[in-house]
């Protein structure tokens, strides 16, 4: 994760994978998401979804953990070059988030991150404001998932 | 009773909760989906914007769909939701939170594709037991209207 200075708009990182097993689909399900289609193999067959359907919320945090180990690897490689590693802040929130297919038992999500905008935070010099449009794509080269994520990035030098 | 598109005209729909919020499921979730220092330690979070211990945004939200589940999806014939227009993380969860989530419908429609199914578009908001808003979101869902849900069980 780098300073808010060397961001530009189109940059793109492609952010690793995540396979859906049954058994995590199920897992999360029980604990946040406990609709049928979630949770039994022939009521997701019954549904909408035609399968075994991870929760949405899956899906995003899934995201999350990749988005995660993406900075923690981008942080070490800072470090290895002798850097002070850019530590991000929270997010606002996001915008726009589509459940564009379902996602089913044994499929493999891959996501990636490209900047879509960038400004300075009015209340915090420190710090710069980015979004950026955060994918998941599936074995088969569907987009699955699709949101305008934004968050908080530290500026090499503070605003004047 | 089975909840149906005409059960959601458009208001207020309800107020669920307290759903009370444990450090350690905090770190459970921010350890499996978001380890970052804010979420997992106590000591490296005091040095970050949040300035202590906070839950994942996306912790929070899986507990909102959790107490949405609880409330009134459980019991609804809703066939899943297309996404989320909107999520606004206003302030930060924190360990032993009382959460109360306030439901609005603000749009309900018929589909025009599947005329059998209704939109139904909520807003929601998760306030703790100070009454701080942590948390205000916009999302659909489909739901069966009442003819199918009934004609489905017959």
């Amino acid at each position: 994760m780098g300073y808010f200075e060397e961001l530009t708009v189109g940059q793109r990182r492609e952010l690793g994978s995540f396979t859906f097993t049954a058994e995590l689909i199920k897992k999360f399900a029980s604990q946040f998401d406990p609709q049928r289609f979630h949770l039994d193999e022939e009521e997701g067959r019954n549904s909408l979804f035609g399968g075994l359907a991870a929760s949405g919320w899956h899906v995003g945090s899934a995201c999350m953990k990749l988005l995660v180990a993406d900075g923690q690897r981008q942080a070490a490689e800072a470090a290895a070059r002798g850097e002070k590693p850019a530590v991000w802040g929270p997010s606002p929130g996001f915008r726009d988030l589509r459940w564009l297919k379902p996602v089913l038992a044994g499929d493999t999500i891959s996501y990636a991150s490209e900047v879509e905008s960038l400004r300075a935070s009015g209340s915090r010099p420190e710090w710069g404001i980015m979004q950026a449009r955060t994918t998941g794509t599936n074995q088969r080269g569907e987009l699955v998932f699709s949101f305008l994520a934004s968050g908080f990035v530290p500026r090499r030098s503070p605003a004047a | 009773m089975t909840l149906t598109f005409e059960d959601f005209p458009v208001g207020h729909f309800g107020t669920f909760g307290p759903r009370h919020v444990t450090r350690e499921e905090i770190i459970a979730f921010a350890s499996e989906f978001d380890p970052q220092p804010m979420h997992l330690d106590e000591e490296a979070a005091k040095r970050t914007m949040l300035r202590g211990l906070s839950g994942s945004g996306w912790h929070l939200c899986s507990i909102m769909m959790r107490m949405m589940f609880d409330g009134y999806i459980g019991n609804t014939a809703s066939l899943g939701s297309p996404g989320v227009d909107e999520v606004r993380w206003l302030s930060p969860l924190r360990p032993s939170d009382d959460l109360m989530l306030d439901i609005d419908v603000t749009e309900a429609r018929v589909s025009r594709s599947r005329p059998e199914t209704g939109i139904v578009t909520f807003a929601m908001r998760i306030r703790n037991a100070a009454n701080v808003t942590l948390l205000e979101a916009t999302s659909p869902i489909i739901v069966k209207r009442r003819a199918t849900a009934t004609a489905a069980r017959s």
